[in-house]
């Protein structure tokens, strides 16, 4: 079953583009035909960012409601604003660590309590993996890696060997930044399969 | 396993490929999302023909033509609402005709993820009279742009190409083909009977352009952008157009309903094809995205037939379709009872995240000092840019289209309005339509002030290169244009640069422009953040001293993103603000704080 709708959402500059394009990647070079959607122009300046991508699939790159087979939230608020998307057997892997909407931070609204959050995305789906996505990429070396963390902690659901994704993210990444982004890769694989 | 000429590309992407292997000699563009990528990937793979950015969508469009009648290939790429600006030539192009094959790319936006409108380019097409190809995948753009160059060659007609947000921004595995090398014979020749539109000729070759029509939509009727599957007893026929067709599959394979489908991605509408599928259904559901363009035309055609109808009466005109607004309608109108996965959103209350300015960035120091010196009451009409979010800072009450911002503030003065009224528009967009506006407002007398906004790029669209930054699309230097010496030749007496990072400084520099009886200029020049940050600018950050910080807001009231509030932790204490790590050194908000409480932190 190599069929798999997957929602990555966060804020615009956390990376999600390069979180859904290895996912996309590594489904081509396995032969799977691809389909994603990415957020660009005026909603990348901090704004809440939407990625879809399908896997195996044959239509548009937009997944229906209710029918992903997993949301990664690299911001828990942005999992719960996309939760419409996951499927009844859905699951969730989300980052722990929240980022201030200007709303917030003007005093216009209020951000919800991380565990109400969590516990809200846990009554959605049948399994929830919460990684502190912040602090394993400044244990890889980066902060600017908590991406790539997430997609290791998503990595065991998808339909991919390890080695597919970590060939992708050596093939995306800066040269440069290839060790810290394997680390970060590794890390976040490892935290999800300790979540249990 | 993959084969090698696969690849996991963006929509854009794999457009400019097809384009570069095409043997392209001009391709000129405005940015504008969802095209901008286009020329930006050109530009990257150093095609032997020429790349620019033009100064707007009228001048790309003119220059691609100019490079068509020598004989080139040419292609003019721009966003939906940017072929408004482009339509004075495209109209007229239409009766011209072209001789290298040349592509008008118009990139649509349904649902506006980042337009002032969702105006559907295929009726401009028709408008024109011009095939217009609408792709529903990445694949099948990258397919399209060799097909659309010889269809052009083959009729002497520009084509429009005219992918949406979901082709430019989506991703997919793309197979690429071997490039065929072309040769185009480049030479002007002079044929004013074609070249020069004078009503004598404007009139012939009106009739040229009406009788290649037939011929024209007979060629476009059987290319395999067109496909109709008749399946043996069906009663509902569902014709879908371009990205929407994708939609109307999956909906037809989860549901399991047995049709007759026709996919439209060439136009004119295939009337044959359309006669056809309506000879063998009962019902008809077209569906396809913001306008009833094909509908209207099926319409027509079954007009006395025995074939019931549906298209907007079950799908929205408005907006991005998607599974959740075609699947519903195809179970209606398939007569099947759905009740579809009733999709939750969150129990708990979320908060909005809009885009906001960066950390940083110069727009917002300016309107700060703008709302400073002119009062929160007066009159902010604005343009088209990143600085378009200052709507929430209350200095943006009017936004468009590209240039209006002067007009329109030049229009508010004439019909007798008091308040003052200070306008706000990027450096790019001034060059692309403001010019005229400020001439204009000179020439008539409008008391006005006019803020250029000058961060020194095209930010909002990707930071491309403009003429006031001295670089060309390839990154080679150029004429650097200079805006104070633009709006002086307008005629404007008042012109003074400023450095929106020097409140005070600005603030002095607004109430002077205020003062000036007249058009006047503030440009407010300070690179983009962004592109600072790119060149290795970096500023040491700031903080908040929390002995001194009275916890007044003033500083968190000017908005920017890396500055937080500490609430109270006790009765009797105010609070404290914070800055964190997002700060990247601008020191606006020092010189904001009344209390000197916020400054450089050693690192």
């Amino acid at each position: 079953m190599t069929e798999f709708d997957l929602v990555i959402v966060g804020v615009g500059g956390q990376g999600a583009i390069l979180a859904s394009d290895i996912v996309g990647k590594t489904a081509v070079n396995a032969g799977l035909p691809v389909m994603a959607s990415e957020t660009h122009g005026m909603a990348q300046r901090g704004g809440s960012v939407e990625n879809h991508v399908r896997l195996d699939c044959r239509y548009g790159s937009l997944i229906p409601q209710g029918r992903a087979d997993a949301v990664l939230g690299l911001e828990p608020v942005e999992a719960l604003r996309a939760i419409h998307y996951l499927s009844p057997d859905g699951v969730v892997v989300v980052n722990t660590n929240p980022i201030l909407p200007i709303t917030v931070l003007s005093g216009n609204a209020q951000y919800p309590g991380i565990d109400d959050i969590l516990t809200q995305l846990e009554g959605r789906c049948t399994q929830l993996v919460a990684v502190d996505a912040d602090s394993l990429a400044i244990k890889a070396g980066h902060p600017l890696t908590a991406n790539v963390v997430m997609i290791g902690a998503l990595s065991r659901f998808l339909p991919f060997d390890r080695e597919y994704l970590e060939d992708s993210i050596r093939s995306l990444v800066p040269p440069k930044t290839v060790d810290v982004n394997i680390t970060a890769f590794r890390l976040g694989r490892e935290a999800a399969s300790t979540t249990d | 396993m993959s084969e090698n000429n696969v690849r996991y590309l963006l929509g854009n992407n794999a457009i400019a490929m097809a384009i570069h292997e095409c043997n392209t000699d001009v391709i000129a563009g405005y940015p504008g999302t969802p095209s901008s990528e286009i020329i930006e990937y050109l530009a990257r793979m150093k095609p032997r023909g020429h790349v620019e950015w033009s100064v707007n969508e009228k001048v790309a469009m003119e220059v691609a033509i100019g490079a068509s009648w020598t004989g080139g290939r040419s292609v003019a790429t721009m966003k939906h609402v940017g072929l408004n600006v482009a339509s004075d030539p495209f109209m007229t192009l239409a009766y011209t005709g072209v001789k290298g094959g040349m592509l008008v790319i118009s990139a649509d936006d349904p649902g506006c993820h980042s337009s002032q409108n969702e105006q559907d380019s295929r009726r401009y097409a028709a408008f024109a009279q011009v095939p217009c190809l609408d792709p529903a995948t990445p694949q099948e753009a990258y397919d399209m742009v060799s097909f659309a160059f010889e269809i052009s060659e083959m009729f002497e007609t520009p084509v429009m190409f005219r992918p949406t947000t979901r082709i430019c921004h989506g991703k997919s595995d793309i197979r690429l083909q071997t490039a065929q090398p072309t040769e185009h014979e480049i030479g002007f020749e002079k044929t004013p009977q074609r070249w020069v539109m004078l009503p004598a000729h404007a009139r012939a070759r009106h009739r040229v352009l009406i009788d290649k029509q037939e011929e024209m939509t007979t060629a476009l009727e059987t290319s395999k952008w067109n496909s109709l599957e008749i399946m043996e007893n069906a009663r509902l026929g569902i014709i879908a157009s371009g990205v929407s067709s994708v939609y109307a599959k999956e909906a037809i394979e989860k549901l399991g309903v047995k049709v007759s489908f026709l996919k439209i991605s060439a136009y004119p509408a295939p009337t044959g094809l359309i006669r056809e599928m309506a000879g063998s259904v009962e019902k008809i559901l077209i569906i396809e995205e913001l306008e009833p363009v094909v509908e209207e035309i099926v319409r027509t055609i079954t007009a006395g037939m025995d074939v019931e109808i549906h298209g907007k009466d079950v799908i929205p005109r408005y907006g991005e379709l998607n599974m959740g607004t075609v699947e519903p309608a195809v179970a209606e109108v398939a007569g099947i009872d759905y009740s579809g996965f009733q999709a939750r959103r969150s129990e708990i209350e979320l908060p909005n995240r809009p885009p906001v300015m960066c950390p940083g960035c110069p727009h917002r120091a300016s309107y700060y000092a703008m709302k400073k010196a002119f009062g929160k009451n007066a009159i902010f009409p604005g343009d088209i840019g990143c600085y378009t979010l200052g709507v929430q800072m209350g200095t943006m009450d009017t936004c468009l289209c590209m240039g209006a911002s002067i007009t329109t503030s030049a229009g508010i003065y004439h019909a007798g309005e008091k308040t003052p009224i200070c306008c706000s528009i990027g450096d790019s967009t001034f060059l692309h339509t403001g010019i005229p506006g400020l001439l204009n407002a000179v020439y008539n007398g409008a008391d006005i002030t006019v803020t250029i906004l000058d961060n020194r790029t095209t930010a909002m669209t990707g930071h491309q290169p403009n003429p006031g930054t001295g670089l060309t699309v390839l990154g080679d230097a150029t004429y650097m244009a200079s805006l104070e010496d633009i709006a002086r030749a307008c005629g404007v007496e008042f012109v003074m640069i400023t450095d929106p990072f020097d409140i005070e400084g600005t603030i002095d520099t607004f109430k002077q422009a205020k003062e000036h009886k007249g058009t006047s200029v503030v440009i407010s020049k300070q690179e983009c953040i962004i592109t600072a940050r790119r060149r290795g600018i970096r500023q040491k950050p700031f903080g908040v001293d929390r002995d001194e910080c009275r916890g007044c807001k003033g500083c968190i009231k000017f908005g920017c993103p890396a500055i937080e509030f500490d609430p109270p932790q006790a009765e009797g204490e105010k609070g404290h603000a914070r800055i964190g790590s997002l700060c990247v050194g601008c020191g606006v908000c020092a010189q904001v704080c009344p209390f000197n409480a916020i400054s450089e932190v050693e690192t």
